[in-house]
């Protein structure tokens, strides 16, 4: 039998090998990194999610401060934890806006009531437009956004206790 | 001090393992007789194993909380079974079945083989102990599954309620069994290179082996399918999962060599062949094991990742397929071919069959390390799926399975009779079952036409080697070979009409609604909670009808606590023609219910197909190890030995 024909087998294995070395030394980030960040804000003008506080459009979120712009909805249930960690974050004087997504205003009145209101305004999106805009692909997303209306940070899932130092840190970073 | 007993017998039978390596080294150099005693030590070492993989088994079924394996896997609310099962359904305890596999094979080799050469067997049976001994370091230096908690905790962690189910009791086992089983093809392939007796005599005594691990992997992968199926609740039988791959690669490669080694052992050709598929077909088992315990391909078999592991089986993996195939290359030269054959035999036919089959694995090897590469060498994240496998794969077991109605019909060396005559009934089956799904199903996919057609060809044609003699006398391997053929006429016939026939509706309805899904409407009659052990659940009730019979399905949503996790119960009733699957999924704030209805005519075939190749394969190796006791010469002569 042909000598290439023989060894054949062995330099596959190897190329197989390398392989699989380059990946256990590179394992893989199953983070996903937005595309938006450093970015401004798609242009939005959405009305009001509640009758109580105003709409939200994006130049609102051009206010020469950084903002958090939190994506929830009063059916998603992680949002439950997560506006109690908003209002830690709102106690220590950071601006939040919210978009509800497909949301009803009874609904979200009956969701602050029973969980706390971090918001200074609430847009309504009820046909998801502007979160598909935002490449936001769930609830709850949030976006730290710079006093000029670009996005700073993504966070995908909801804002835990413990990102609490981290978000602080990015909306320090985008002043 | 259970724990204990097993981690000494561990120490013990790594010790013995060490001692049968040092004895064939000998052996092969210096031409002293220790076939003896390198078959007790095989057998002691194998009993050890058997031992500590008993006491780990006894750890979990009285819920030993101050064992860590235990207390991570188990909890004492558990039922009693899936306490048993835990056992295997961690990374520790699953290598220490594969290793006691391994060894307690090993010992069955030493203690059954009668027909290898001493020397083969020697070098065989240090073979076999070098592999042990590597996952017996494995075992003890990176994942001892004995290692103690102080103080015991109270309770255990659960277990992946996924897992907790009556699948996960047989198909992990199942499939290692058949897994480490082909490590005596490859030891006794490694041996035989060593020794340079790759003949016939070797053919026939690695064949049982090669065809019961082909049993275990075939009865594993079906099993598995079902599992999927049924547990999973997305009406799959098969994902093309980078783990379900590596359970399919080391099934081709053992198929491709059942059929090879049969050209071995009674014409004494593809010496080199059959030896480079008895090394692959278990290194390919040893991929398996490392794609699923390294977690580098993301998959939802890959329970753990952990690279200090992986990096330990990948070393293994390295040194032992590379040390076979170092071994091939230096050695495949010096093996003379057997005797020729004509373009038209069956020697032709089985060498086609083991092309297809090869470079089928070929694919199924591609695509599910393709992504790998890819990434490796430009940075692009992608991922290869069913549309690749299915284009690429399926036409070629389509032809596959055409010949596989034609190879049993050639005899051995030269065809000179007509047999292609005897295909004619066959073949217009196939025909007219075309013509009929034309006629009745316009709007098939091509792929799965073919597949219908090929189907009925294949059940007609399989059947001919017991037609025209006398069934009653021919021989058990035949009527074995007739089963299995006829097993993936079956299969496929249930893949092509789950493929072109399956209606699925998704809606959310309201008690009191209705959902109609093929020739059934089915109303939901109402949701309850209930409870099980260590579960709660929201139980759907649904009616189904379809004319005048009405069957009541009970899907549920499960909650499970330690861990929390929730899981999706589908519920399945199987008729003659069909199963109706259903799963209930969240609720909707406006008080109606996810329902997901799929109506899958004749699907249950696909797995029935699966257990016919499998008993297949039973039949055929009672028929060898039977024959063994009969006197010998007439059957070599069988034209469908």
């Amino acid at each position: 039998m042909n000598r290439a024909i023989r060894f054949s087998p062995l330099v596959l294995l190897l190329i197989v090998i390398v392989a699989l070395v380059w990946r256990l030394a590179t394992p893989v980030d199953t983070n996903v990194s937005s595309k938006l960040e450093g970015k401004p804000v798609p242009a939005f003008d959405l009305v009001a999610g509640l009758p109580t506080k105003p709409g939200l459009r994006s130049a609102d979120l051009a206010s020469g401060e950084p903002r958090i712009l939190n994506i929830f909805a009063s059916w998603c249930v992680p949002c439950i934890g997560e506006v109690k960690v908003l209002q830690d974050l709102k106690a220590r004087g950071v601006h939040i806006d919210g978009i509800a997504v497909r949301d009803r205003p009874g609904d979200i009145a009956d969701f602050l009531a029973r969980n706390g209101d971090p918001y200074e305004r609430i847009g309504s999106d009820p046909q998801s437009q502007v979160q598909i805009a935002l490449g936001s692909s769930g609830v709850p997303e949030s976006f730290v956004v710079d006093g000029k209306g670009v996005i700073r940070y993504q966070h995908v899932g909801p804002i835990d206790v413990s990102d609490v130092p981290m978000i602080l840190d990015k909306l320090e970073k985008a002043k | 001090m259970i724990a204990e007993t097993g981690l000494i017998a561990l120490w013990l039978a790594a010790g013995l393992a060490a001692l049968q390596v040092v004895l064939m080294t000998l052996a092969l150099r210096t031409r002293v007789e220790v076939g003896r005693t390198i078959r007790s030590i095989a057998v002691v070492q194998g009993a050890l194993t058997l031992i500590a993989f008993a006491m780990l088994v006894l750890v979990f079924a009285r819920s030993d909380m101050s064992v860590a394996l235990v207390f991570e896997n188990s909890h004492s609310a558990k039922p009693f079974i899936y306490k048993v099962a835990g056992t295997w359904g961690n990374h520790e305890g699953s290598m220490l079945l594969w290793v006691t596999v391994l060894s307690v094979a090993g010992a069955f080799f030493a203690l059954l083989s009668r027909r290898t050469s001493e020397r083969t067997l020697v070098a065989a049976l240090g073979a076999q102990a070098t592999l042990a001994l590597g996952f017996y370091a494995f075992l003890l230096i990176a994942s001892n599954p004995f290692a103690r908690l102080f103080p015991a905790p109270p309770d255990g962690r659960g277990l992946n309620p996924l897992l907790q189910d009556p699948g996960l009791a047989f198909h992990p086992p199942t499939l290692y069994l058949g897994y480490v089983g082909l490590s005596v093809a490859f030891s006794l392939a490694v041996g035989a290179l060593l020794t340079g007796e790759v003949d016939s005599k070797l053919a026939r005594a690695m064949r049982p082996w090669v065809l019961g691990a082909w049993i275990l992997l075939t009865l594993g992968i079906t099993a598995g399918s079902y599992w999927a199926y049924y547990e999973l609740g997305w009406g799959g039988y098969w994902f093309w999962d980078p783990v379900e791959n590596a359970s399919l690669m080391p099934w081709l490669a053992a198929t491709a060599l059942l059929h090879s080694i049969n050209v071995l052992a009674a014409r004494g050709a593809l010496k080199a062949w059959t030896m480079m598929l008895a090394v692959i077909a278990f290194s390919m088992s040893m991929v398996g094991t490392f794609l699923v315990r390294s977690g580098i391909l993301t998959s939802v078999h890959a329970f753990a990742i952990d690279p200090e592991r992986g990096t330990f089986l990948l070393a293994l993996l390295a040194i032992y397929v590379g040390a076979a195939f170092t071994l091939f290359a230096v050695r495949a030269a010096t093996l003379k071919e057997g005797a020729p054959f004509e373009l038209v035999s069956r020697e032709t036919g089985l060498v086609i069959n083991n092309l297809l089959l090869s470079v089928i694995l070929g694919i199924v090897f591609l695509g599910t390390l393709y992504p790998l590469f890819v990434e490796a060498v430009s940075g692009e994240k992608l991922s290869v799926g069913a549309p690749y496998f299915n284009a690429v794969a399926g036409p070629l077991a389509l032809v596959l399975a055409v010949l596989v109605g034609v190879g049993p019909l050639l005899s051995w060396r030269r065809e000179r009779r007509p047999v292609f005559k005897q295909l004619t009934v066959p073949t217009l089956l196939g025909v007219t079952a075309l013509v009929i799904t034309f006629i009745l199903a316009p709007g098939m996919t091509i792929l799965t036409r073919l597949g219908l057609m090929v189907a009925t060809y294949l059940a007609g044609a399989s059947i001919l080697p017991l037609v025209r003699r006398n069934p009653l006398r021919a021989p058990l391997a035949t009527w074995g070979m007739v089963i299995a053929h006829f097993g993936i006429a079956v299969a496929l016939a249930g893949m092509a009409m789950n493929g072109a026939f399956t209606s699925e509706r998704l809606a959310v309805i309201k008690p009191g609604e209705t959902l109609s899904v093929g020739p059934w409407t089915v109303l939901l009659k109402d949701v309850t909670p209930t409870a099980g052990k260590n579960w709660t659940a929201l139980e759907g009730e649904l009616r189904a009808t379809r004319g005048d019979s009405i069957t009541v399905l009970k899907p549920q949503t499960r909650y499970f606590s330690d861990p929390p996790t929730e899981t999706s119960e589908a519920a399945i009733e199987t008729f003659w023609n069909g199963q109706l699957y259903t799963v209930i999924g969240k609720p909707d704030p406006s008080g109606g219910w996810q329902l997901r209805l799929w109506w899958k005519p004749f699907v249950t075939l696909i797995w029935a197909g699966g257990a016919l190749i499998a008993l297949g394969g039973a039949i055929a190796l009672l028929g060898r190890l039977w024959r063994r006791r009969r006197v010998q010469p007439e059957w070599r002569k069988e034209r469908y030995a």
